[in-house]
């Protein structure tokens, strides 16, 4: 299938996604230009990880008006799918594609780990491959994780399945201690009402190799992808 | 050839040069070369390019003697950083420098812009960065400063590397009250470059232009080079700093993107970062490097606030700026690429053929200096060098004479700030970024992989001052033994070495005698290890009130593996394996943490047998490569038994280890806890240790004991602790004592 | 008391937040932008006896802690005095 990975200036896991999909999965992938309006027939687009313009006044405010943005907010309009793991995932709260907002972590630094995420709804295009309850130990690195948003929205997103994945322990328990940078509802993942749209803090597109530290546990939400548009 | 003072500038004078940290004699030289009075800017131009910052005066002679040559070697020194080989068309550029002074004064912005200037370094060479690694020193853990400067240095190097996505892969930190009023802060960068895409900081072509990119000029960081890095400080410090340097990553970003694509149009003839001492550096390097002249115009160069005068324009230090010389037509080519990642390139010069640099404001030259003036016939000093009266010890009074029992002992060791678990730092590095981290930090050495290979890369970063304290040749010679142990037991053969060295005052016999002695030591091991030192930095005049820092050369080691698959790692893997220790010497608790933590009466460092390093090294990267051994690890500080419990501390399943020694009862310590000698801890099936042997021989592998699957550590009858409890010190200790978690 | 504090970065020196604000308000059409310093506002109540001892805390817990005069100005107002 055809992917589009948007490349804004200060993106860095651009390229580590581009790397996955291409070297490791064999996919068609495309560098989308910040620039550009056009999404090159692509039909699941990632806005990766990193430090978008600088990251500079909020995380993602400023990336989310580049021109790009306004042909995926079209793109999301109507139905197309959308990634966006975590400067991706700001970038996406912040245009408002999905609901609420992530600030500093709890801890007040940037955190680089390795996490273990429990799959809430395994009925979505993003999660399709997995089983609810799976558990997927995955890298994440950012200073501004923390999920929240209203206590009533939060109530929604619940009910209607919006949270993909959520922070556990080994054991596949909601621990304070498993949940690094005290999220609410210690939600790592999140998709939109009509499940076209994910975000996520922790980093798929680096846990696609048994050799390397991030493991290979994020070839199943990609596989999910390509499954749910085959 | 004249130059003009301008309306209002200071007079010069011989008490004018002294306030720039020249000498009378300096001062005297350089109005013979000029054969005039310099100008004001010329006096500031002259006090930078001579300072020890820059021209190395009171070292240069004696880094002569270091082996800079080898078959690997594709680049070297006189460039802004070497580079190895390392196959299949591929070369490592590396290069580890100093941000002493300035992390002092402003922790969080002096360690960051010294993460970037380190990475300019390495772009500038053509070679992406692929890895980052530092070596911290802090003063003592209890000292009132130590944590507001630990948390300032280790949020700036992760703020500043996070952000350009490069990861910090490996580093050592280490908290001493030698460093309570010095602390040191290198940093280190590795690069990958095809060979044939390396670029040059050798100017070509009179008439070729001259382009500045990057962040406009401010009056960041004005002497930064000559006053605070070549200067002990002291009271009157606070009054000499300069305006800090803030460091904008995301601007690196960008200059790295564009640089890089820049260069692949082949229009750059040369390229530099404008590092210390900015424009006046970068420019006469470049244009000394290639014999030619080069002719600025200030009134190009981009500024962030108005009238800055050709004075501060020449010396800012301003960051994320570089300096590159165009072919001459193709200017337009590069202007689109920096464009389009909205950086603007202004031609602000041209390369000339009379060997002059000159610099022009308001149609009037401010400079004209001789090129070779500035750099290669800067002073050199043959300083007097001698040794001290009394061996110099980093430690003064003796606390507690005796020790405690050996499990409470290790438990101890387990928790010091310099041997506990340093994941509260590098959780705030991020390690995993351009997915090619195999190995990342809390392991011997780190390894990353090469891409579209089989090869990949081991790297460490080590240094020992209270060894070198108490015997500055023998410091040095075992911090390089100790690199290269780290990258052999990951399984990579040592490549090459770029070295950071931290001193004193100079001017100081004793201190000048610390310095000559290391580099002889670094030399020697560099030629036992076939190492070649590609790169390296100075840094001079850590001292305060005439307190001196221990000598502290820091040493990074780059390794080569043909496969990556063939890598080993520190912990055990599997019950039952034969635990096989290799030494070259016996070891010492002089020097040692367990010396610090409980003063012991440990005197004098054992002599070092490079040979048998050699074979020790060998035997390392036999193992590996073979596919003999699951798990070798280097015994660092604490010694063997800390070692040993390391070993144990798999995330992936806990195991243990059961080891006779045989010890005596009540001198057990020297082989528990001391350091010094080098030592490995290795696992493998008891069918492969006479394989091993012979990779070995002459050196003796010894089996003490075997891996178990009981989550418990047993030396004979000393110690015999559970594993997860001393994980868990190790774990919590640092994290606690900061009272975060 | 209540203290208002306003931090800025200093004259001079490199603003990168105010630098990349200043574009993106630009490249958003908003004309007229002449250049854009982002800093902090921070605000305080605190037990003073008079105006003039709440301002010399604010001074001293400025210099201390909120601000870091080697690259950041501040400024306050101290109210219900």
């Amino acid at each position: 299938m055809k992917w589009g990975v948007v490349s804004f200036p200060g993106s860095l896991d651009d390229a580590d996604a581009l790397y996955a999909l291409r070297e490791v999965m064999g996919q068609d992938a495309t560098r989308l230009w910040h620039k550009d309006e056009r999404l090159m027939g692509a039909q699941c687009i990632i806005l990766p990880g990193g430090f978008s313009y600088g990251d500079y006044l909020r995380c993602g405010a400023i990336a989310r008006f580049s021109p790009i943005m306004k042909s995926i907010a079209r793109f999301a309009a109507d139905g197309g799918l959308v990634i966006g793991t975590c400067n991706g995932f700001q970038i996406l709260c912040e245009a408002r594609l999905l609901p609420g907002v992530l600030v500093r972590n709890r801890s007040l630094s940037f955190i680089c780990d390795r996490v273990i995420v429990r799959v809430e709804n395994a009925r979505t295009p993003f999660t399709c491959a997995t089983r609810a309850g799976d558990l997927l130990r995955l890298p994440i690195k950012h200073g501004e994780g923390r999920y929240v948003a209203p206590e009533d929205e939060i109530r929604q997103i619940e009910e209607r399945g919006q949270v993909l994945l959520r922070y556990v322990d080994a054991s596949g328990a909601e621990t304070d201690e498993a949940n690094p940078n005290g999220s609410m509802h210690a939600i790592a993942g999140i998709a939109n009402e009509r499940f076209n749209v994910f975000g996520l803090m922790p980093h798929p597109e680096h846990a696609v190799e048994k050799m390397l530290v991030g493991g290979d546990d994020g070839l199943k939400l990609f596989h999910s992808v390509i499954e749910s548009v085959r | 050839m004249s130059a003009v003072s301008l309306p209002g500038e200071p007079v010069v004078d011989v008490v004018q040069a002294r306030a720039h940290g020249l000498t009378e004699g300096e001062y005297a030289a350089i109005e013979r070369c000029l054969g005039r009075t310099p100008t004001f800017t010329e006096l500031g131009v002259f006090s930078v390019m001579w300072s020890e910052h820059c021209s190395y005066k009171s070292s240069r002679k004696h880094l002569r003697m270091l082996p800079m040559r080898g078959p690997r070697v594709a680049g070297g020194p006189g460039e802004n950083a070497g580079a190895i080989d390392i196959g299949d068309g591929w070369v490592a550029v590396f290069k580890i420098e100093s941000h002493n002074h300035p992390s002092f004064v402003e922790p969080y912005q002096g360690a960051a812009t010294g993460v970037g200037g380190i990475l300019r370094d390495i772009f500038t060479m053509g070679a992406r960065p692929i890895a980052s690694m530092n070596s911290l020193k802090f003063g003592s853990f209890d000292h009132p400063r130590t944590r507001y400067l630990l948390s300032g240095v280790v949020g700036g190097i992760g703020g500043y590397g996070n952000c350009v996505g490069v990861p910090t892969v490996a580093g050592e930190v280490m908290f001493d009250a030698a460093y309570n009023a010095n602390i040191l802060v290198n940093a280190f960068c590795l690069g990958l470059a095809r060979r044939e895409e390396l670029q040059s900081a050798r100017a070509r072509g009179a008439g070729n232009p001259v382009l500045y990119v990057g962040s406009a000029t401010g009056r960041d960081g004005i002497h930064g080079a000559s006053l605070l890095a070549s200067a002990e400080f002291d009271a009157e410090s606070a009054s000499k700093r300069p305006t800090v340097q803030v460091g904008d990553p995301f601007t690196e970003k960008l200059l790295i993107e564009a640089c890089l694509e820049a260069m692949k149009t082949g229009a750059i003839v040369a390229i530099q970062d404008m590092g210390a001492a900015g424009l006046t550096s970068s420019s006469s390097e470049m244009a000394g490097r290639g014999g030619l002249g080069i002719e600025l115009d200030l009134d190009r160069v981009p500024l962030r606030e108005p009238g800055l005068t050709p004075y501060e324009i020449l010396l800012s230090e301003s960051q994320e700026r570089m300096l590159l010389v165009a072919e001459r037509g193709r200017e337009g080519e590069l202007a689109a690429v920096f464009e389009k990642w909205d950086l603007h390139a202004v031609t602000v010069g041209r390369i000339t053929d009379d060997a002059r640099w000159r610099a022009l404001y308001c149609g009037r030259v401010v400079a004209d200096i001789p090129v070779a003036s500035l750099s290669d016939e800067a002073p050199v000093y043959d300083r007097p060098a001698a040794p001290p009266a009394m061996p110099m010890r980093v430690r003064g009074t003796k606390k507690r004479p005796v020790a405690p029992e050996p499990g409470a002992a290790l438990r101890a060791l387990l928790a010091s700030p310099n041997i506990c678990s340093r994941r509260w730092v590098y959780r705030q590095y991020d390690w995993i970024v351009q997915s090619n981290t195999v190995v990342g930090p809390g392991s011997d050495a780190a390894i990353v992989r090469i891409k579209g290979s089989r090869r990949g890369l081991a790297m460490k970063v080590d240094s020992n001052p209270r060894m070198c304290a108490i015997d500055p040749y023998l410091g040095a010679v075992a911090t390089v033994c100790e690199a290269a142990r780290n990258v052999a037991c990951a399984g990579a053969r040592p490549a090459g070495i770029t070295n950071c060295l931290n001193y004193g005052n100079p001017e100081r016999p004793e201190i000048m005698w610390q310095l000559v002695r290391g580099i002889e030591g670094l030399r020697d091991a560099a030629i036992a290890f076939e190492t070649p030192v590609i790169s390296g930095n100075v840094s001079l005049y850590n001292e305060t009130e005439g307190r001196a820092i221990p000598p502290t050369p820091t040493i990074a080691m780059v390794g080569v593996f043909e496969d990556v698959e063939r890598r080993v790692t520190q912990c055990f893997k599997q019950p039952g394996d034969v635990i096989l220790v290799v030494s070259t010497a016996p070891p010492s608790l002089a020097g040692s943490e367990f010396d610090a933590l409980f003063g012991t009466v440990a005197e004098g460092l054992e002599r070092i047998d490079l040979e048998r390093e050699r074979k020790l090294i060998e035997g390392l990267v036999g193992c590996a490569e073979g596919g003999l051994v699951h798990s070798a690890h280097d015994v660092a500080e604490g010694g063997f038994a800390v070692a040993l419990a390391e070993a144990c501390f798999n995330l992936d399943g806990i195991f243990g280890a059961e080891v006779e020694l045989a010890l005596p009862l009540g001198g057990a310590a020297e082989a528990l806890f001391g350091e010094g000698a080098s030592t490995v801890i290795i696992s493998a099936p008891t069918d492969r240790i006479e394989a091993i042997g012979t990779l070995f021989s002459p050196l003796e592998i010894r089996p003490i004991g075997r891996v178990s699957d009981r989550a418990r550590l047993r030396i004979d009858s000393l110690i015999d602790e559970d594993v997860r409890g001393l994980m868990a010190v190790y774990e919590e200790a640092l994290a606690g004592r900061l009272g975060a978690k | 008391m209540l203290v208002k504090v306003f931090v800025t970065p200093r004259e001079g020196i490199l603003d990168p937040q105010g630098r990349a604000t200043e574009g993106a308000l630009r490249s958003l059409g908003f004309g007229g932008v002449n250049s854009v310093r982002v800093g902090r506002y921070i605000v305080l109540d605190i037990d003073a006896p008079t105006k003039a001892a709440a301002e010399e805390a604010a001074k001293k817990m400025c210099e201390q802690l909120l601000a870091n005069p080697l690259i950041e100005d501040y400024r306050f107002e101290v109210e219900g005095a």
